[in-house]
């Protein structure tokens, strides 16, 4: 969209900004035409129910006409009223990307919290009574959980759990230092700082630690919308992330138990005991739950092959009952929503379809984001309609409080932390890490939920909270991007997952086992191959369905990796050149060990023979085939298998191809051991040395045996089509149309295999490289002719296709 | 790092010490294991390897073993392979794993980071020409492979493949189509694993070694 905006230039900025104004006033003057019909509500249905009666008597009472167009605002009301929240929400969204710059210089989140309090605003000014909106329970149990899940669901669990001896310091310690600090530094100000007859003196200890407890916990909603959109590196972001989701327990444990002391009103060393216990039952309780909700999700998507439209239901359905009954016994809902979206995640994913995916991919996103946005509107709302107590003492000492006790924590914690870590963190991470600290939505929501009687003093909270909110968020938000900036701290990689990270990835965590195994030392990585082994073995067979359980991960990234290269490739439209980080000319033949010269045209080469042309052409299809039974399974079964959506683009890719290859092979020039180049040329060489070998074999048999063998060398035709892995040559190629490029590498590749058949002539420059591929191309010549001899033909092949399509 | 304990009369600790970088309390933990190894004798053979339990899972295990009877990674400027290795060489290729002290400069950490990766080179190209071939690169791919049940072959050439030639595209770019991207050098190598933090990651924390653990 914003491309389109600025093609049209100014006239289409202008346009978008006054379309948002308009339906800002819009909205709002529905809201009040709301309002206002509310108090019609009364007459109206009297009318109404006057009118019914009337009707019912006698026949002679004509009275008004029959109602062809009748105003009922009532029976749609709440709907209507969400739906309008919900279009606004959005439409703002919309319109900040719409508006150049904005975007960059102030967050999303400050934004939209100077929207709700335009609202706000408008609502309070228009003389009605602003609605709680961001009710507590609203906010707990529909707006927080989508965030949540997304967050947990795509979770990067190797940094998570590298980092999880950190992560959970940080939110334990850190939140407890946190939490005592404030409340006591405050109650003692209170009490210290102003006269006693003051409201503040009044406050109990309890209730500034309550305070302290509420205030201090990191909210993952605005840290996530904050630190989207500065992109640091990843190290950094999963600190203070999962730092603002584990803290969630702590949070939880606390408040429950400084509201009940402050209700009791007393406390005993037993109650301080029984709250610790409390602590690692909620903790652990709640991840539990999650674990136990995980486990089901994964194990219902095992029988969901027949029913692939309703998959992501489940999985929305299990976490949304995790975070649930996490909340019936009061256990952290947090924890139990990540616990479950991470468990689940890597078997659902290996069960259900690419369909499947994507809509709980962008299902989660789109809940996540309309979630978010919300929340900040109603934050702005919110602090529109009250009900505020100003205190300047208590607002600003919290706000100092708050910065201070962060400071301090993560300084102090870290010196601690960096004596146990690899990675030290250093002050630019530590800076980062406590100037991360956003205080958000969930801290107001906890305020709102205190219960006046017990905490007289909420109203001053409620405006110190929203006061610090406003500060983290706006005064940190803003200037966190300028300051990354500045400090020039690690952004975050443009994480292209090569296929030799991964290779190598997988390659050193074995390695590091086995020395770990060789020391004897039961370490990290011994544990971790421990349970890797364990999942392997037991788990994945219950979870997974079929032949998937036991696809090693080396093979599943790979093929989810072409799968996405494949993707990409038809959306980029197939013949355009494809955007890659790596523009080369690199393609498959410069690393097979042979040198292919082109051949100059002067050679006589025999056509392939009709009946050769039949059984690539069955093979092919046959391959074609296999692939579609795999991506059958994507299907709605419901529905009619519409052959566009089938199968994603692939099939559509993979007829594109086959249909290419016939034409190649109808084209293709075989150049296999007809002498005719000139006797120096390095074809002449090859031929002639391959004539020896070769010269009783018929083309067509050795044809076979190029396009049949499975041939180590060869970059035949039949592997690549039972992938997309085409695609990749593309992606190294990318100067050249990518469907030429797929002829080409076809081309290429039978040339090749023609080529294989002679030695290779390496120019003598390179005397170490060239004697060992020319031996080694010997060797393998050999292996290939006795292949080609021992290959009975095309059955076999279509076998070992089904082998390898998992 | 820590004075010489209980390890009395044994100055060559001192000199693997320096040559290593490992603390005398490490070199003795090490020294305990080595002889718990080799049953009390002076070298370690393959077969000691062998006898290592927990290892026989590790579908990579023959090559670590062969690390360790690797000359090149002895740091001694030798090659070829030993039939049987002291205890020196056995401290010189596990100071490999030493994680990165506190205090290094940016050079010293760059030179451990080819220390590493040098290490890993190795392992992959194994018959000592300097160069990882597209042959030798398969055989750790399908190493990889090897105890995931399905021998899938084919696939594991294709990975093979696909990482060739991303390693191609990285170092060298622009090839003109009859050109021939020989193998992977050690050049190449460090600049495919540019971005890998080898120095973090390729670490044991020989500071928790404790001596219950070495049951075997």
């Amino acid at each position: 969209m914003p491309s389109r905006t600025v093609s049209h230039g100014s006239s289409g900025r202008l346009r978008g900004l006054f379309l948002v104004m308009v339906l800002v006033f819009l909205e709002s003057s529905v809201f009040t035409l709301a309002f206002a019909s509310s108090d019609q509500h009364s007459p109206t249905t009297a009318h109404s129910d006057g009118h019914k009666a009337t009707d019912h008597g006698s026949h002679n009472n004509t009275g008004k006409a029959f109602p062809v167009l009748d105003l009922n605002y009532e029976n749609v009301r709440v709907p209507f009223e969400i739906s309008l929240w919900v279009l606004l929400a959005s439409l703002m969204k919309l319109g900040f990307h719409l508006v150049p710059h904005l975007s960059n210089i102030v967050p999303e989140s400050c934004l939209l919290i100077v929207v709700g309090l335009l609202v706000g605003g408008i609502i309070r000014g228009t003389g009605e009574t602003v609605p709680p909106v961001l009710d507590s329970k609203l906010f707990f149990y529909i707006l927080l959980p989508p965030i949540i899940l997304d967050a947990g669901y795509f979770l990067p669990i190797r940094p998570f759990m590298e980092n999880l001896g950190t992560i959970l310091i940080f939110a334990v310690v850190g939140t407890l230092w946190n939490a005592f600090f404030v409340g006591g530094l405050l109650y003692g100000v209170c009490q210290i700082g102003t006269e006693s007859s003051s409201i503040l003196s009044r406050i109990g200890l309890l209730q500034c630690l309550l305070f302290g407890s509420i205030i201090s916990a990191v909210d993952p909603v605005a840290v996530l919308a904050v630190f989207e959109e500065i992109h640091i590196n990843e190290l950094l972001h999963i600190l203070v992330f999962g730092e603002s989701l584990l803290n969630d327990a702590v949070t939880v444990v606390l408040y429950h138990l400084f509201e009940e002391f402050s209700g009791i009103g007393t406390v005993t060393l037993v109650k301080g005991f029984l709250g610790v216990i409390s602590f690692f039952v909620v903790a652990l309780g709640g991840v539990l739950v999650g674990v136990l909700y995980g486990i089901l999700a994964a194990f219902t998507s095992r029988f969901t092959s027949h029913t692939r439209v309703i998959e992501p239901l489940f999985v929305f359905l299990y976490s949304y009952m995790a975070y649930l009954s996490a909340e019936i016994f009061h256990l952290s809902g947090i924890m139990a929503l990540i616990a479950c979206g991470a468990v689940m995640r890597p078997y659902v994913e290996a069960n259900i379809s690419h369909k499947s995916h994507t809509t709980i991919k962008y299902f989660l996103k789109m809940w996540s984001s309309v979630s978010e946005t919300l929340i900040f509107i109603f934050l702005g709302v919110a602090t529109v309609a009250g009900p505020h107590d100003w205190n300047w003492t208590f607002v600003t000492v919290t706000v100092i409080l708050c910065l201070v006790a962060r400071v301090i924590g993560v300084v102090g914690l870290t010196f601690i932390i960096n004596k146990f870590r690899i990675v030290k963190l250093t002050t630019k991470d530590q800076f980062i890490i406590a100037y991360g600290g956003l205080r958000g939505a969930i801290a107001f929501s906890l305020g709102f939920l205190l219960e006046k009687d017990h905490f007289p003093e909420r109203e001053i909270f409620l405006t110190a909270i929203i006061t610090v909110i406003f500060f983290t968020v706006f005064v940190q938000g803003m200037t966190i991007k300028p300051l990354v900036e500045l400090l020039a701290v690690k952004k975050k990689q443009e994480a292209k997952r090569s296929i030799n990270e991964e290779i190598h990835t997988q390659f050193l965590d074995h390695l590091l086992t086995g020395i770990e195994d060789i020391c004897g030392h039961y370490g990290h990585h011994h544990w971790k191959d421990k349970l890797n082994r364990f999942n392997k073995k037991y788990v994945k067979k219950c979870l997974i369905a079929g032949e998937r359980s036991k696809e090693p991960q080396l093979i599943a990234f790979y093929h989810k990796m072409e799968m996405k290269q494949a993707i990409q490739l038809v959306e980029s439209g197939g013949g355009i050149k494809l955007p890659s980080a790596m523009p080369s000319t690199v393609s498959m033949q410069n690393i097979q060990p042979r040198p292919p010269t082109k051949p100059a045209a002067e050679r006589a080469i025999p056509q392939l023979s009709k009946t050769k042309e039949e059984e690539i052409r069955k093979i092919l299809r046959t391959n074609l085939q296999r692939t579609r039974q795999r991506l059958r399974s994507y299907n709605r079964h419901t529905l009619v298998a519409d052959p566009y959506e089938d199968g994603l683009s692939d099939l559509f890719l993979k007829k594109q191809k086959m249909f290419q290859i016939e034409k190649k092979l109808k084209e293709m020039n075989t150049y296999l051991t007809v002498p005719a180049p000139p006797p120096d040329s390095p074809t002449m060489c090859r031929a002639r040395l391959a004539s020896g070998k070769h010269t009783d074999f018929k083309p067509d048999q050795v044809q076979k045996g190029n396009k049949m063998c499975s041939d180590p060398q060869a970059y035949s035709i039949k592997p690549a089509l039972n992938k997309v892995p085409m695609i990749q040559v593309d992606l190294a190629s990318p100067q050249s149309p990518d469907s030429v490029n797929l002829l080409d590498e076809f081309g290429q590749a039978n040339q090749q295999e023609e080529e294989e058949q002679g030695l290779m002539m390496k120019p003598p420059s390179r005397p170490r490289e060239g004697k060992k591929p020319g031996e080694e191309d010997e060797a393998k010549d050999q292996q290939k002719l006795m292949r080609c001899l021992s290959d009975p033909g095309p059955s076999a092949d279509e076998d070992e296709d089904g082998a390898f399509l998992p | 790092m820590g004075a010489l304990q209980s390890l009395p009369g044994r100055p060559e600790y001192s000199d693997l010490a320096e040559k290593t970088g490992f603390s005398f309390e490490q070199i003795g933990v090490l020294h305990k294991r080595f002889k718990q190894l080799s049953h009390n004798e002076e070298t370690l053979r393959r077969d000691h390897f062998n006898e290592i339990h927990d290892l026989a899972f590790n579908p990579i295990r023959a090559q670590i073993i062969e690390a360790f009877f690797d000359r090149r990674n002895f740091h001694q400027d030798g090659e070829g392979k030993v039939q049987e290795i002291g205890f020196e060489e056995f401290v010189v290729v596990m100071s490999h794993f030493r994680p990165p002290s506190d205090h290094m400069t940016e050079e010293q950490r760059e030179k451990t980071r080819r220390e590493k990766l040098r290490f890993l080179f190795n392992m992959h190209d194994t018959d000592n020409d300097g160069t990882i071939t597209l042959e030798e690169y398969r055989h750790v791919v399908e190493e990889l492979l090897s105890r995931s049940g399905t021998l899938e072959k084919e696939t594991a050439k294709c990975i093979a493949d696909a990482a060739m030639l991303e390693v191609a595209s990285i170092s060298v770019g622009h090839m003109e189509p009859d050109e021939f991207y020989e193998g992977i050098t050690f050049e190449h190598f460090l600049k495919l694993l540019d971005g890998f933090e080898i120095e973090s990651r390729m670490t044991i924390r020989f500071l928790n070694m404790d001596t219950t653990t070495l049951c075997k």
